[in-house]
């Protein structure tokens, strides 16, 4: 039994994913707390380098060919022994597609509670959650002796994740992992033949007050006036008005614009996810009490169908065309 | 055989064939789908359905709304009842040639003033049928487009024939000095002597020509009626006389087939809406009307009804002949008649009121609703209304407790009629409750009432929905339970009369909604009571607005439920000069947001109602506001006036605007 | 194939939420529930796989506002089978709720489960992988297309950033459904009051329940708005000629 917080890297196809470095910095001033060490915990196959940059006390790898790409069933059964072994105060999972996949399995084989959606922890050890669209804020302590955390990003940046000198890492031995009924039989790439949003600078995202496809051209002409590029969130792209190669939030892509406009998007969590860390982020939304206001750097409640057109004409003539 | 002997036998056998080819297609075509109908109940009310037809079909009243066609119509319509004698003469005289060749009827062969009648008639007609050739082969208006040309010009050219080869045949007969009554025919006598001077035996062959050519059209036009659209000859008396004599407003409900409502094969409609697809005469006047069909939108009222009436007749075939491919495996609703069409629909009646025959447009349409609701096949956005309005009673999918959230603030309160009885139970309706921008109209509206001395109560969050536009998208069972729900909570409110501020809420409350303990409803638009208190003195206005105002009919206060005077008394009480838009009262432009159109996706138009009506308005000289009576017109044209450009020119005001700024 | 679809009641975040005079809770005063949207993705794709390959579809939920007519509804899309939980759920968390259905699950022996990947009031992780693992069944979440092949299915899995991996699952398995391949259809009412005169909800009393699992709240609150946004007053044309000096002052002009 011992007071470290264990962070669970999650990694896909070479890379470790933002969420990870996000939970690393908020284990540390956890670890703080509990008085125990940050160890990220690492599984994967021939991927110790990915372990370089983590801001972690020090790394626990396995290696396992089961373990090269990601299923649940493999993780599930490298991450119950390890955790029953070592006993942690507290293991940071991230509520993702990968997380979320493995920590209820751990839950309910080792009889561990789980805390999901925190967005952080209090100086005294606290877990913050956010939970019913993050109109709720939920409090409490982490159960002894060991308590599953999934993560949500907002809380911590991920450069305090990040260190320029690489961890100590130990590798731990595999548990068998043969004969498992999850198994990957190939990803499917994202289409590149689109617009990379995640490289332009300023983007132009439309919502559900877009209303209908044909309102997209509106949203076109003031991202091109503005030499950028239009995204959407995901009841645009679910519609099929946009492809998902232009879906920005938790299950699309994340951006870091210098200028995010968004019209007609009211900041539900899932979208944020996306597009939270941009610069400035201005938002035009008819509904006054839209959560996006209060992320925004600029806000109008103004009908965006009305402005679009007024603004494209407006900068335009600015730019002198 | 004598040639007259020859000529009644020859005539007799025309006759029976031409009958009988007649009779055969009016029973193929006609009668034996009717009888695969739907029954259509019980008609009552004659008295007034004959004088309909007399003043429908005799006077040719709705004709005459487009003034030069109805002109036209009117002398062919009239100059064929009279000319119908001359035909019965030439067959009646045609039969006992054999044994009287020179025989002329009794009476009516013989009185002089009936004779010229029919011969400055059959001029009239002509001069009528190459009016209408000209507009079909040269004008050829937008209202024609998909009618049957080549069917409309062939007839045209049968019925000019017709008249030609009476004049020229009674022409040549009075050459020859037969006609007892020349002086009587003065136009015959005229054309005679084009060719007076032939010689005699000339003249006969003319005179025995000119009657095979009149007869023989006669009763090959007779074996064309059923085929096309002129069968509405036969079908527009019964078509007329048996309309539709309930109120406007309400709607029958839904036809079950199979446990399925709605109507997803076109056997499935009552014989009396298939009588009406015969009837269409494909004048497309209901097009020239239709808001929608003006837009772009692929919908066009009379190429409905056609397609009704032709599958009709392909099904109807394949029905009698046991076939169960072809025309059997196309789908009425989607195929025949595409999702997109019924969805174009605003349910306005635009096109009902226009149309000379009666025929019902938006009725079928409603029908066939039923069945794509009953499939789930409609957009997202209506999906997500009807889902709102199911759960929380207002298409906006907000709570049903933020419904009176706009009398917050409002001193005195607006009583609340659950708990207290009222004079005036006001049924506020979603979008004047709801719609942010919205509000401060409701809150005048308040004022006005508060100011007006009424004793009147809102239902606050127990307020449903109406149900008007749910039953219009064809979501018949969602209509029912808000009726259910509303009736349940009026029942337990005292009240003496509703009162509505949405013409939607007005028309399904007033026609739709069952009777309460205390019999039939009374139900008043704000306009109508208004309107009474302003006659009667209790409102007395403190300013004459010099405004320079033209007023927009709402489709459910004009022409569903006749109310078009009411307002108007009342623009000019506060004191405004009222100038009429060219469509004004029952040939009001609607806005576009009825029949559920509001909650669906908008495809790209050429042009939105909304914007064709206010560049109407902005047509007249000096004209300052655009008043309405409805608060979807509200929103509707508040938008138009922005994207037309007009925002400073024309100000678009609520009726009760008017009245608050004079009271 | 046997198809079993567990759901879940959440609050409905169109009405206002208030937090309780304990302060640990929501008010149940002003408190609407409504279906977990992922759970009636998860309904559609049960529905969607029945009509392509044929089987049996049980929908099950706890006693709860709304609950009847959810299944009714879900009859009318064709499930076959609609089971109820009766019981006192007020206090249960996720764990509890895996565990009441874990117990029916056994007894109907499902080849395939599928749950919604999450709902937005969970706070002791999701349901689906919880029942998994009480049923010794492997779980693959954020699925948004499953097919059938045989023994196994194949699973679209969603990872950000637009990439889908195919996942093969041998069955028996539990799926977390992030998007039914269609959305959600509509069922008009008159379906819906039909089926009310002929389906039957089968009630099954759920004994005690595990509270476990979760952790104890200590504080609920709504969160505090820690700055707004600067609001740009006027109409269209104002906030437009605004927008352009911003973007000037943000070098884009």
């Amino acid at each position: 039994m011992s007071q470290d917080i264990f962070v669970i890297i999650e990694h896909l196809r070479g890379r470790v994913s933002e969420i990870s470095y996000v939970m690393l910095a908020a284990a540390r001033p956890l670890s703080k707390s509990t008085g125990g060490n940050v160890t990220a915990v690492l599984l994967g196959q021939n991927a110790q380098g990915l372990a370089n940059n983590l801001a972690a006390d020090k790394v626990l790898y396995m290696d396992h060919p089961a373990l090269a790409e990601f299923t649940s069933t493999a993780y599930e059964l490298a991450l119950v022994g390890l955790i029953k072994e070592n006993s942690p105060r507290a293991v940071l999972f991230g509520h993702s597609s990968i997380g979320m996949d493995v920590v209820g399995g751990v839950s309910v084989k080792l009889g561990l509670p789980i805390v999901s959606s925190c967005r952080s922890f209090t100086p005294e050890g606290k877990y913050v959650s956010q939970i019913c669209g993050g109109k709720i804020m939920v409090e409490g302590e982490l159960p002894s002796p060991t308590t599953l955390v999934t993560m949500v990003p907002g809380g911590y940046k991920a450069e305090g994740g990040q260190s320029a000198q690489a961890p100590a890492l130990t590798t731990v031995p595999a548990p068998a992992l043969d004969g498992l009924r999850v198994s990957l039989k190939q990803y499917i790439e994202p289409d590149t033949s689109d617009v990379d949003i995640t490289k332009e600078p300023i983007l132009v995202a439309v919502g559900r007050g877009i209303q209908n496809k044909d309102n997209i051209e509106l949203a076109d002409e003031l991202a091109k006036a503005l030499a950028g590029a239009v995204c959407a969130s995901r009841p645009v792209v679910d519609q099929g008005w946009m492809p998902t190669t232009r879906l920005v939030g938790k299950s699309g892509k994340q951006v870091k614009p210098k200028i995010y406009l968004a019209l007609g998007i009211s900041g539900a969590p899932e979208h944020v996810e996306g597009m939270g860390e941009s610069d400035t982020i201005i938002a035009i939304n008819t509904d006054p009490n839209a959560p996006i206001f209060n992320l925004a750097k600029y806000g109008a409640v103004v009908d965006l169908l009305e402005l679009t057109p007024v603004l494209t004409e407006k900068i335009k003539s600015a730019k002198g065309g | 055989m004598t040639y007259d002997g020859f000529k009644s036998f020859l005539l007799l056998l025309a006759l029976l064939v031409a009958t009988g080819i007649f009779l055969w297609r009016a029973y193929q075509l006609l009668w034996i789908n009717l009888r695969r109908g739907q029954p259509s109940g019980r008609f009552k009310h004659w008295g007034e359905r004959i004088k309909g037809v007399f003043i429908y079909v005799g006077a040719q009243l709705r004709l005459f709304r487009f003034s030069v066609p109805g002109t036209a119509h009117f002398f062919i319509f009239w100059g064929f009842l009279i000319l119908f004698l001359t035909i019965f003469q030439a067959i009646v005289d045609g039969l006992v040639a054999f044994a009287n060749p020179n025989f002329v009827l009794p009476l009516i062969g013989r009185f002089g003033p009936l004779a010229l009648i029919q011969d400055i008639f059959a001029l009239l007609v002509a001069i009528a049928i190459i009016y209408g050739l000209i507009v079909r082969l040269v004008v050829n208006p937008e209202r024609y487009k998909g009618s049957h040309k080549n069917q409309g010009v062939m007839v045209l050219g049968f019925i000019l024939t017709i008249m030609l080869s009476l004049l020229v045949m009674n022409g040549a007969r009075i050459n020859l000095g037969e006609d007892p009554l020349h002086a009587w025919r003065p136009i015959s006598t005229i054309v005679g002597r084009i060719f007076g001077g032939l010689h005699e035996n000339a003249q006969v062959i003319i005179v025995e020509s000119a009657y095979w050519l009149h007869l023989g059209v006669v009763l090959l036009f007779l074996t064309e009626l059923p085929n096309g659209k002129h069968f509405h000859i036969v079908t527009s008396i019964p078509a007329v006389l048996l309309r539709d004599l309930e109120p406007r407003g309400k709607l029958s409900p839904a036809s079950v087939f199979n446990g399925n409502p709605g109507v997803s094969e076109v056997e499935q409609y009552r014989w009396r809406q298939m009588l009406d697809f015969y009837t269409c005469s494909e004048c497309g006047r209901c097009q020239e009307v239709c808001p929608a069909y003006n837009s772009g939108t692929p919908l066009s009222p009379k190429l409905l009804i056609m397609n009704l009436r032709d599958n009709l007749k392909e099904r109807g075939h394949a029905l009698t002949a046991g076939l169960s491919n072809g025309v059997m495996k196309k789908s009425l609703v989607g195929e025949v008649i595409t999702d997109e069409i019924l969805w174009s629909c605003t349910t306005c009646f635009a096109c009902d009121q226009e149309c000379p025959l009666f025929i019902e447009h938006v009725v079928p349409i409603v029908d066939m609703r039923r069945h794509l609701v009953n499939e789930g096949r409609m957009d997202k956005m209506l999906q997500d209304a009807l889902a709102n309005l199911g759960r929380y009673g207002n298409s906006f999918g907000q709570s049903d407790r933020m419904r009176s959230k706009w009398t917050m603030g409002l001193q005195p309160a607006v009583k609340d009629a659950r708990r207290e009885p009222v004079d005036y139970l006001w049924f506020v309706g979603d979008y004047a409750s709801y719609n942010a921008t919205l509000t401060d109209v409701t809150r005048k509206t308040a004022e006005v009432f508060q100011k007006a001395g009424l004793n009147f109560g809102i239902l606050h969050d127990s307020e449903r929905n109406a149900g008007n536009d749910v039953r219009r998208v064809g979501e018949e069972g969602l209509f029912e339970m808000l009726v259910e729900k509303n009736s349940q909570v009026l029942s337990k409110v005292k009240f003496q009369t509703i009162l509505t501020t949405d013409p939607h809420s007005y028309n399904t409350l007033k026609n739709e909604y069952p009777e309460n303990s205390t019999g039939r409803m009374t139900v008043l638009h704000y306009a109508e009571l208004l309107d009474q208190m302003i006659a009667s003195g209790q409102i007395k206005f403190t300013k004459k607005l010099g405004y320079k105002v033209t007023y927009h009919d709402p489709c459910y206060l004009g022409r569903y439920n006749g109310i078009y005077d009411a307002p108007r008394r009342v623009i000019e009480a506060t004191g405004c000069k009222l100038v009429e838009m060219p469509r004004h009262g029952d040939r009001s432009l609607c806005c576009g947001a009825g029949g559920g159109r509001i909650w669906m996706e908008e495809k790209q138009v050429k042009e939105r109602p909304s914007e064709s009506r206010i560049r109407e308005a902005m047509a007249l000289d000096g004209i300052q506001a655009f008043i309405v009576a409805c608060p979807k017109d509200l929103t509707m044209y508040r938008d138009a006036v922005k994207t037309t450009g007009n925002e400073k020119a024309l100000a678009v005001r609520d009726l009760i605007e008017l009245v608050y700024e004079a009271l | 194939m046997k198809i079993a679809v567990p759901v879940k009641f959440v609050p409905d975040l169109v009405e206002e939420l208030n937090i309780d005079p304990s302060g640990t809770a929501l008010d149940t005063a002003w408190l609407r529930l409504i279906i977990n949207e992922f759970d009636d993705h998860a309904v559609e794709q049960a529905i969607l796989l029945k009509e392509k390959g044929g089987g049996q579809v049980t929908v099950m939920t706890i006693e709860s506002e709304g609950a009847d007519d959810f299944l009714f509804a879900a009859a009318a899309k064709g499930t076959d089978q609609l089971i109820k939980l009766t019981g006192d759920f007020s206090h249960a968390n996720n764990h509890g709720l895996a565990c009441a259905y874990a117990d029916i699950l056994k007894e109907l022996q499902p080849d395939l489960i599928l749950t919604g990947v999450q709902a937005h009031n969970d706070l002791d992780g999701s349901v689906g992988p919880l029942l998994a693992e009480q049923l010794g069944l492997p779980y693959v979440g954020y699925v948004a297309g499953v097919s059938v092949a045989g023994d196994k299915v194949i699973a679209r899995k969603e990872y950000s950033g637009g990439l889908v991996a195919e996942v093969e699952i041998k069955l028996p398995a539990v799926l977390g459904i992030q998007a039914s391949e269609k959305p959600p259809r509509y069922i008009a009412y008159s379906k819906i009051r039909q089926v009310m005169g002929t389906a039957k909800i089968e009630e099954k009393p759920v004994a005690t329940l595990n509270l476990s699992g979760g952790s104890a709240v200590s504080r609920m609150f709504q969160p505090e708005v820690a700055q707004r946004a600067t609001m740009l007053e006027g109409g269209t044309d104002a906030v437009a000629d605004k927008l352009v000096a911003i973007f000037k002052e943000l070098g884009t002009l």
